[in-house]
């Protein structure tokens, strides 16, 4: 079972207290009746299905019931880090320097 | 005293006897014992018979990799286990054990006429025999199959014990308490780190128990211990574990070990579970397994009697019982030729030491000499003698690869060593690397994954002394991660017993290899020829050699068979055995209870029921309940006599015409609040808020952002920044994580708060021309009139004196209500409704009720009459879309091309031209019943009912291009029988006009 921290609770805390919300990054258009059929295709199923690190969304559903981000490589099943929703993808350096 | 125990000898109290019976005759066995040391202390090898060709076996190691021994336990009404290995049961006074696989005993079994037919069972047998004739499968084959697959008998009562979990977590766990794990458990044990120590026997010590001949720093092993493990107990910061199997190793290292508590007790404790499930979560854990020896692989390698050497090294030294009293040995390790010493000295005469070596250390030489024992190097074995117990071994020797002539060694035992393998079934759980070392020729952990470290014969060490000192550093290298530091202590042993050895494919044979039955996979029955066959016939990879053979795959997961198999497949690929790959290892370790896995969650406890506030007043008066999402809830109240159809259709009766009563409390109820209330509303659902007044209510749609359907309710508003939003019973909790998921992801700027209220409300649905007249004497702080509080409206009043949120809904198509109290008054309120109704006749209905009288309506269930393929304009509801609204969930997918396409499948109704035919829901439709199969489908049922009513059944469905067949018709082809003809039109099969609403 893994371990998540949680940006929110600022804990580490079982699997069990959380659900997986899918892919993270995919801000919903401010306006959907201007993008094309193809965008709005894009925007609904297209997703991308890394080998590695991957950015998708957790809910502490068991908990205090935020979403937040996480990176979590997809070959070992580990997390790399958590984060609040809103803020942006953490670049690979920022990780290096807060080990 | 029983012939082959040795007195002095062993751990057991052989003071104690112990009787219990086996196949219905009493055994006696001593204190201590497990039913393979007591059998075979009672000159008992023969213990089971094969899965497949029922050829005699006997027990062949003295551990939990024991494919042979195999028997079922019974351990009183309810407790009978197969396939328990007799290696693991430890003995106690009145145990029960019967043999399997036999038929009608194990000495003389109809079933090894499938030995004879040993051709028809060869590697890829089930691919090939049983293609044709195709007649033969119901007739022949299939029972043939079913009534020889399968291991041992199912238990058929239900299991009366109970099964515990637990959660633990500590610093370093330990798995394994040989001499490498107790090293390490002592080392972080003695700097202050929170230690647990398991193992899966009954006592610690691992090698030791075998081998008291060692001295580790001048004290004999026994001594050391027994001193070692009383140090471990007076740690308060350690815990040890006995009877307890380290079964799977999951992220981030935690571990699932179950403990087994009463198995090996004679009168149960009351109150104790059987086994109790441990989820261990430890910082570090070091892996003590040790490591498994091989077989040897030749011909009658298989028959009672010949058994690994270290095992009977363990029944000699732990358990006091010599195996044979005439062995033979062959090895190609060192380490069997101090089982033949030890048996020599124990009395046995040993019959030779065959080693397949021409070079073995010369001290050993020397001390067979010395005890007599005759010796021969550089032989193989050709094959056996004896059918229910060995009576001698063909061996021959071996020039340049090739068998010389044989001749034969007389034996009650054979003895056997092909090297060993280092036990890391746990560390591949990890998906931790494992790296094959081409001059030891075995596989050793390579890169980890988790906070590991493996330690002793586990990576390849040989010996008691590399095993302490190596498990004492992997303690100090856990005790380094973990930010403590400790000197690493340094063991001195005497007598202790280093050797090495070679590996081998099949042992060389004078004989035809074509006939050799040379075992690989004792427990699946597969041997060097099925898989030697499995490689010429094209299986390239070990993953397809296991699949096809089905080497590996028995119970005992391959512990002694892999690496054999490997072997010899890449021998017949010509590659060496990591080009061909190395089969994964899966959790559990060793077989598990399913008891173990549930736990607690059996019975009433597998999952939660929900239950309402008026549940207990069904209950009291006759309902008959269905589950719906966790809910239980009432289904219809049958009368004395009454058979579903029946109720149902006096329910709907009652209701239509005077009055029912409905508990609805299950449906799901969001409170949407805040100043941004209405603007989140306008985003979530299709309909426009923003126009809807305080004390109005409105149906509402949700769908999701691909167009479909998702959830549908009455929303009330009560507020100007509070809405009373309901949705279906399965459907709350996916909703408000829907809103929750919008809110603070894709609108975090708008002040709104969400609350689940469904529990906080009884709900009192009352439908029928007599709800006003029950109800209005009731309220209070609410003028009932039509005009004053008109269909699709809410107020904020009392009934009955109970603070209220009462709507004026109907999902019957009645005049009707629905009393929202708080949870607390829900029962009170409904009693006083029941007892004020009589004089109307009153009638409590159930969920069957229910969708019967929405179905005449034509109002949808979603996830009944939808399937998440469905749009608002298919299911008919496209009115229900807030047209001038600039945007909404899912909106922009409603011009999507297939959303747009003609020809999609609309909601219809249907009504079938008997009226008293009555579709089944899920029905396949089709336009012409006579076109040749596979028909072409348009459609299916999703709602049908006989409409009390109406007189005749009623029917919705999904057809494509639905909207545009009005009154055409279509078919519904039957199993059996003519296809039942219906036409289409509207699914509003009642009241058309909606008059009902507006009873005065």
């Amino acid at each position: 079972m893994l371990l998540i921290n949680c940006p929110y609770c600022d804990d580490t805390l079982p699997e069990l207290e959380f659900a997986y919300a899918g892919e993270a990054h995919i801000a919903r258009p401010a306006d959907p009746s201007k993008l094309s059929d193809e965008e709005w295709r894009d925007f609904l199923f297209i997703r991308t299905n890394v080998k590695g690190v991957h950015a998708e969304r957790w809910r502490h559903i068991n908990g205090c019931g935020r979403f937040f981000n996480a990176l979590r490589d997809t070959v070992s099943d580990q997390f790399v880090t958590t984060y609040k929703a809103g803020e942006p993808r953490p670049e690979p350096k920022t990780l290096e320097a807060a080990e | 005293m029983t012939q082959y125990r040795v007195t002095g000898r062993g751990r057991v109290d052989q003071g104690t006897p112990v009787k219990f019976s086996f196949d219905g005759k009493t055994i006696t066995g001593c204190k201590g014992d497990t039913l393979a040391s007591a059998l075979l202390a009672n000159g008992q090898h023969l213990m089971g018979r094969s899965f497949k060709y029922h050829r005699p076996r006997g027990v062949v190691t003295a551990g939990s990799e024991e494919p042979n021994a195999l028997v079922g336990v019974t351990r009183g009404k309810g407790r009978f286990e197969p396939n328990t290995r007799a290696t693991m049961q430890e003995v106690y006074p009145g145990l029960k054990v019967e043999s399997q696989n036999k038929w009608p005993t194990l000495a003389f079994d109809l079933g090894a006429i499938n030995d004879r037919l040993y051709m028809l069972f060869s590697a890829g047998f089930y691919y090939k025999t049983f293609m044709w004739p195709r007649s033969f499968w119901d007739s022949v084959y299939e029972p043939f199959i079913r009534k020889a697959a399968g291991l041992g008998k199912a238990p058929t009562e239900v299991d009366p014990d109970t099964y515990a979990s637990r959660y633990l977590h500590c610093d370093v766990l330990v798995v394994g308490s040989g001499p490498s794990g107790l090293a390490a458990a002592m080392t972080a044990g003695r700097a202050g780190a929170d230690v647990v120590i398991v193992d899966e026997n009954s006592e610690m010590g691992g090698t030791l128990l075998s081998e008291p001949q060692a001295q580790i720093d001048g004290i004999p092993a026994w001594e050391w211990l027994a001193g070692a493990v009383s140090e471990l107990d007076a740690l308060p910061n350690v815990r040890r574990m006995t009877r307890t199997t380290a079964i799977g190793y999951y992220h981030q290292n935690m571990i699932g070990m179950v403990e087994r508590i009463t198995d090996h007790l004679a009168t149960l404790p009351e109150d104790a579970p059987r086994e109790r499930m441990w989820r261990v979560r430890a910082r570090e854990v070091v892996l003590a397994q040790g490591a498994i020896e091989r077989p040897l692989v030749f011909d009658g390698n298989d028959v009672p009697g010949v058994m690994m050497s270290g095992a009977a090294q363990t029944f000699l030294n732990r358990f006091g019982v010599l195996v044979g009293k005439t062995p033979a040995v062959l090895t190609s390790h060192d380490s069997a030729w101090h089982t033949a010493f030890d048996m020599a000295e124990a009395g046995a005469k040993v019959a030779a030491i065959v080693d397949t070596r021409e070079i073995v250390d010369i001290g050993l030489q020397d001390r067979a000499k010395e005890l007599g024992i005759p010796v021969k190097l550089g032989h193989t074995a050709t094959a056996t003698k004896g059918r229910l117990r060995i009576k001698g071994v063909r061996v021959n020797p071996v020039r340049a690869g090739s068998a010389g002539s044989g001749h034969w060694v007389f034996c009650d035992a054979l003895l056997t060593c092909g090297g060993w393998t280092p036990t890391l079934h746990l560390f591949s759980h990890t998906k931790g690397a494992l790296d094959w070392d081409a001059d030891a020729r075995v596989y050793l952990p390579g890169r980890k994954s988790e906070a590991v470290q493996i330690a002793g014969a586990g990576r390849g060490l040989w010996g008691i002394g590399a095993a302490l000192d190596d498990g004492a550093k992997a303690g100090t290298d856990a005790l380094k991660t973990l930010g403590k530091s400790a000197s690493v202590p340094s063991y001195e042993v005497q007598k202790d017993r280093i050797g090495t050895g070679v590996f081998h494919k099949e042992l060389p044979t004078d004989r035809s290899p074509g006939k050799a039955k040379a075992f690989v996979d004792f427990q699946n029955d597969v041997t060097a020829k099925d898989l030697r066959l499995a490689v010429r016939e094209g299986m390239k990879s070990i993953e397809h050699v296991k699949r096809y053979t089905t080497n590996g795959m028995a119970t005992d997961q391959g512990k002694l068979s892999n690496m054999n198999g490997l072997t010899i497949a890449a021998d017949a690929l010509g590659k060496e055995p990591p080009q061909v790959g190395l089969t994964t290892f899966r959790p559990p370790y060793t077989p598990t209870t399913f008891g173990a896995f549930c736990g607690y969650h059996k019975g009433a406890q597998f999952e939660v029921t929900r239950r309402t506030p008026i549940d207990s007043w069904a209950e009291e008066n006759g309902a008959v309940y269905e589950p719906v999402a966790l809910w239980r809830r009432a289904w219809y109240f049958p009368k004395a006599g009454e058979g579903m159809h029946k109720a149902v259709a006096r329910e709907c009766k009652s209701t239509r015409e005077s009055l029912g009563i409905f508990d609805a409390s299950t449906l799901g109820k969001i409170e949407v609040s805040g100043p941004d209330a209405t603007e989140f509303m306008n985003r979530m659902y299709t309909n426009p808020w923003t126009k809807l007044g305080v004390g109005r209510a409105r149906y509402g749609l949700l769908l999701g952002e691909d167009g479909f359907i998702r959830d549908d309710g009455v929303i009330g508003r009560m507020r100007d920044d509070l809405f009373h939003v309901t949705t279906t019973t399965g459907g709350a909790a996916r909703v408000l994580n829907m809103m929750e998921d919008y809110l603070q992801t894709e609108w975090p700027d708008l002040k709104v708060w969400l609350t689940s209220t469904t529990e906080e409300w009884a709900t009192i649905a009352l439908n029928g021309p007599n709800a006003r007249k029950l109800l209005a004497p009731f309220v209070e702080g609410c003028d009932m009139s039509n005009e004053a509080f008109p269909h699709m409206s809410v107020r904020e009043c009392t009934v009955a004196g109970f603070p209220s949120r009462l709507f004026r809904i109907s999902f019957t198509g009645e005049l009707g209500f629905e009393i929202n109290v708080p949870a607390r008054h829900g029962r009170a309120l409904w009693e006083k409704l029941w007892e004020a109704g009589k004089q109307y006749d009153i009638c409590p209905y159930g969920t069957e009720t229910m969708h019967v009288l929405r179905a005449e309506k034509g109002f949808i269930i979603v996830g009944q009459d939808t399937d998440g393929t469905v749009t608002p304009q298919d299911a008919g509801i496209g009115w229900a879309i807030g047209k001038m609204k600039p945007d909404f969930v899912g909106k922009r997918s409603l011009d999507r091309p297939d959303i747009v396409a003609p020809n999609r499948k609309q909601l219809v109704g249907l009504l079938t031209e008997d009226p008293k035919a009555v579709l089944v829901e899920g029905a396949q439709i089709v336009d012409d019943p006579n076109q040749p199969k596979p028909m072409k489908m348009i459609g299916h049922v999703t709602s049908s009912y006989w409409s009390e009513t109406l007189g005749r059944s009623v029917a919705m469905a999904v057809i494509e291009g639905g909207h545009d067949k009005m009154d055409q018709t279509i078919f519904v082809p039957q199993a059996d029988g003519a296809p039942i003809k219906a036409k289409i039109g509207t699914t509003m099969f009642y009241d058309p006009k909606g008059e009902r609403l507006l009873v005065e």
